[in-house]
């Protein structure tokens, strides 16, 4: 116990002497989780619309004067028909709204930029909307659950948690433990009579408490700037993501224990792991629209797991009973993943 | 003389790429897997919205606003409950979007107006919950106004049609292929390089180009053309792929594409240069530059739209980059903006490269 | 006192890190064709003072000159009638020694034809006939060490820097290494060495010795013998450094 102590010891003095690259670590999670939670949406809440009134009713004014008082609808003002091609082509506008009155009664064309169908279906929905007026009465009543001002920082908020850790964890820990590869400083370990797990614990032990704090930072931040609903399940979710770190930082482990050069475990861990993880963690894009190959791709991703117990549970604020399927994912993961990495680790010497 | 020195210095790291053992297998498999899977996974269309019913009418109406939900593209009915709380029960699990409750004698009361179908969406994805609830809705609005017409109720409505511009199938392919080479582009010629050059001093090599007659800028040069010119084929094989594989065609010009391309190369490499020039070793200059992938991808309105950010967050989006690069794809493929209609966008490109340069120069050093 | 015909002229020389001196007002000459060896403590000032004479650091005070350029204006001058080999390996172990040795060349403006004269010559003086295309981390730690001084002096600088350049090399590569330098001495050039092999400063034909940044001997080996009443380097040396501060 106490040799794996001093390797600990050596391994938190080698990590706090470089304090540009502590800060960065602590300071790069914190300003990524400010930023993305705030600005990251893929609510449309701000489309921008000219309008092509043939000639004025009181209908056409009714619709302007709706449009001008709705909050997500930017009114840009009235335009003639033949500049709504330019100002949709050059990004000016979103949508052009064309009224005409045939017959007393009104009709009207949207012409909306669908370049992002995503924000134009929503635009259409909207201006429709709009259109039809308050004074239809509707036969459907619709309201949200769980977060009800739509807020999409929520959402993001654990997807963005799943990804800093893996990629801080396995870059950090791959990069020292390839490093001592490479100066040779392992080597001077694993023949001293030092077992190879202690070498190993007192390269993963200082990282996963640095990886701790960062995760009370994170998780400090999004509950009082970010205002997540603050449950009885913190308990569950700071349970989840130490398995989850422990999680990543077997993954850097594996990664150094297959890299030789401190680029190459970079490059694995950084280039290789980075994108998967946004596109496939279901963090920014729903699992359920990819192809069905893709879907069972995403299953081998931790972080996908992670971020979908992780929204049970900080978003809808269910038990752990709720995500213990996630929970045994993560469990065998992390225990195949550690096993591989140390055999590896073992025939490599 | 400078040219010659040039070339060997090219040689030198063509040679060097080459037998790395990884950066030729990135440069050959990034593009295919960046334009292969991510236009199948960025999308942010909503399809497959799970309904559960809660039926408490159990009449020809009712039955009939469920197999309509059930005939349409975006939704499928999950499930039928006879109790709101078993509805409840599936949304909470994850199985549910949006749970749809017909009440008592709707059939009966729908013409006065007196009874109202519940629809309640899940909004822990709050695009998913949003667009759900929508297409529930209409959906049922739809049913409902066929079948008071049939039973001769005239609902006032208006006229409404939409032409989609740009993208008339609402392919969200065609919006996110264009856009995804600023991805290889970032790291190709941003990150790359800079790890190049790092790499180089850590093992002592730029030190003994340091006393050599070698001058900064050549030598700089010589680490950045290389990207560059892999830049400009990684970008080609992208229209190919978005050719072969899409059918995705730029509507305007291909040489505003490439003006473009080379502007954000050189702006990317300018960025990671002083980035190295700024860092000692190689775990710093990575999550110096890991964070500005990040924020580069995420927010330059590559996946998420930048109309969404609030205000403040809009106004960052000017400092970054890979935006104007993003625009510029995305007007010149799908819409055929002309090269003088992009030109704010043009000039920022040149502004940030004629910056980074600048940087890039300043802070690299012969001499300490 | 400023003699044009020397190849470095130093006086007052001075660098400092914050507080700290690491080279203090150091003056002296060294002759052309001459072997000077500059010795001295690890931690003493040795790498700092070379990497000034070179170009890669700013002088904080004092004047140097360097094959008749001044070192702090026209440090590029300086870096194109010089050699350096610096105390880490420092060509790139991912080339073969064929490429190294081309890319050297061509950074010193040599032609193609010229280049492949001397480099045939230069392998086989090396005895590396055979291991032209091997690639330059696969081979022994001592023929790296006489590549990188090859690579450092085929263009025939009138200096060459050499940074302890026979570091955990075996004494029968040693010898050979200080034939090369012979070799280039004899060729006209002047060889400005730092070592720490005592024995290796007897082979020089000027010695200096630094301790704490400063110079505190400077003469012929066999004159510092004479005036310290040693029967060899090693006890001069022992006897000036002995009130050394700085140690590592």
């Amino acid at each position: 116990m106490s040799i794996l102590q001093s390797l600990v010891k050596k391994e938190m003095l080698h990590i706090f002497r470089d304090r540009r690259t502590v800060t960065i670590t602590l300071v790069m999670p914190l300003v990524l989780l400010l930023l993305f939670g705030f600005a990251i949406s893929t609510e449309v809440n701000d489309v921008r619309v000219v309008a092509v009134v043939e000639r004025h009713t009181d209908g056409s004014r009714a619709i302007i004067e709706r449009l001008r008082a709705n909050p997500y609808i930017t009114f840009q003002g009235l335009t003639a028909p033949g500049d709504v091609d330019y100002l949709l082509r050059s990004g000016q506008t979103d949508a052009a709204l064309f009224l005409r009155e045939e017959g007393g009664r009104q009709s009207a064309q949207i012409m909306v930029d669908a370049a992002n169908t995503t924000v134009a279906q929503a635009s259409t929905a909207y201006l429709r909307s709009i259109i039809a007026g308050p004074g239809t009465v509707s036969p459907v009543l619709t309201n949200t659950l769980y977060n009800p001002q739509l807020n999409s920082a929520y959402n993001f908020v654990p997807g963005i948690m799943g990804m800093i850790f893996i990629l801080i964890c396995a870059i950090m820990t791959s990069v020292s433990i390839v490093s001592e590869k490479e100066t040779g400083t392992m080597d001077l370990l694993l023949v001293s009579p030092v077992r190879p797990r202690a070498v190993i614990l007192g390269k993963l032990i200082p990282y996963f408490l640095l990886s701790c704090v960062i995760l009370a930072v994170m998780l400090t931040i999004a509950y009082t700037v970010l205002g997540l609903p603050v449950s009885s399940s913190i308990a569950d979710v700071i349970l989840l993501s130490l398995v989850y770190i422990v999680l990543s930082l077997s993954v850097g482990l594996l990664v150094s224990a297959i890299a030789s050069t401190r680029l190459t475990a970079l490059i694995v861990s950084a280039v290789v792991f980075m994108l998967p993880v946004i596109m496939l963690s279901g963090m920014i894009f729903p699992i359920d629209n990819m192809p069905e190959v893709l879907q069972w791709l995403s299953c081998v991703i931790p972080a996908r797991w992670y971020t979908a117990a992780m929204r049970k549970l900080m978003i809808q604020e269910l038990g752990l009973e709720y995500v213990v399927e996630e929970l045994v994912i993560l469990l065998s993961m992390t225990g195949v993943i550690l096993l591989v990495a140390l055999k590896k680790f073992n025939t490599r010497k | 003389m400078k040219l010659k020195i040039l070339m060997a210095l090219l040689r030198k790291e063509v040679i060097l790429m080459r037998r790395n053992p990884i950066i030729p297998k990135i440069i050959f498999v990034m593009p295919l897997m960046v334009m292969l899977v991510i236009p199948l996974v960025a999308n942010l269309d909503v399809k497959n919205v799970e309904v559960t019913v809660v039926d408490n009418d159990r009449t020809p109406l009712s039955r009939r606003i469920i197999a309509d939900m059930e005939a349409s593209d975006f939704l499928r009915v999950r499930d039928i409950c006879s109790t709101h709380d078993r509805a409840m029960i599936t949304v909470e699990k994850g199985d549910a979007d949006v749970v749809l409750t017909i009440p008592d004698d709707f059939m009966k009361e729908v013409a006065s107006h007196t009874s109202r179908i519940d629809v309640e969406a899940n909004g822990v994805n709050a695009t998913k919950g949003m667009l759900g609830s929508q297409y529930v809705a209409q959906s049922v609005m739809h049913t409902v106004s066929r079948w008071m017409e049939e039973n001769g109720v005239r609902m006032s409505g208006e006229d409404i049609s939409v032409i989609n511009r740009y993208n008339p199938t609402l392919d969200f392919r065609n919006y996110m292929i264009p856009a995804l080479m600023v991805v290889l582009l970032i790291i190709i010629c941003g990150f790359l390089p800079a790890l190049n050059l790092v790499g180089e001093k850590e093992t002592g090599t730029i030190e003994a180009m340091n006393v050599t007659p070698v001058s900064r800028l050549i030598f700089v040069l010589s680490k950045l053309i290389p990207f560059w010119i892999i830049g400009i084929i990684v970008v080609t094989v992208g229209i190919t792929v978005g050719w072969a594989v899409y059918g995705l065609v730029p509507q305007g010009n291909i040489l505003t594409i490439y003006l473009a391309t080379i502007l954000f190369s050189f702006v990317m490499s300018g960025f990671g240069v002083a980035i190295a020039n700024r860092s000692s070793t190689m775990l710093q200059s990575i999550f110096v530059m890991f964070a500005f992938i990040m924020i580069f991808q995420l927010m330059s309105g590559l996946f998420t739209p930048i109309g969404s950010m609030p205000r403040w967050a809009q106004y960052l989006t000017y400092a970054i980059p890979p935006r104007y690069f993003i625009e510029i794809m995305r007007s010149v493929y799908l819409k055929g903006t002309l090269l003088g209609e992009l030109f704010p966008q043009f000039l920022a490109l040149l502004g940030f490269a004629a910056a980074f340069f600048s940087v890039a120069a300043l802070t690299y050093r012969k001499q300490s | 006192m400023e003699n044009r015909d020397n190849a470095i002229s130093v006086a007052g020389l001075t660098k400092r890190f914050g507080s700290f001196t690491a080279v203090d007002h150091i003056t002296f000459d060294v002759g052309r064709g001459e072997i000077f060896g500059f010795l001295g403590a690890n931690g003493a000032g040795k790498t700092t003072a070379m990497r000034m004479l070179c170009g890669l650091s700013v002088p904080t005070s004092g004047t140097g000159r360097v094959a008749g350029y001044d070192i702090i204006s026209q440090p590029e001058e300086v870096k194109r009638h010089i050699g350096y080999m610096s105390q880490k390996f420092s060509l790139y172990g991912e080339l073969t020694v064929k490429e190294n040795l081309r890319l050297f060349s061509s950074i010193y403006g040599m032609s193609a034809a010229r280049f492949r004269e001397v480099s045939q010559r230069l392998v086989k003086d090396l005895e590396m006939t055979g291991m032209e295309n091997t690639l330059v981390k696969d081979i022994p730690v001592g023929w790296k060490q006489k590549l990188a001084f090859v690579s450092a002096t085929m263009h025939s600088p009138e200096v060459v820097f050499l940074d302890e350049p026979t570091g955990g090399v075996d004494p029968v590569t040693r010898r050979k290494f200080w034939e090369l330098i012979y070799k280039a001495s004899s060729e006209g050039m002047t060889v400005f060495v730092t070592t720490h092999y005592l024995d290796e400063a007897e082979y020089c034909n000027r010695v200096s010795i630094m301790v704490d940044g400063k110079i505190s001997a400077l003469d012929s080996p066999s004159a510092l013998k004479e005036k310290y009443h040693a029967s060899t380097m090693d006890e001069v040396f022992r006897t000036v450094a002995k009130d050394a501060v700085r140690t590592e």
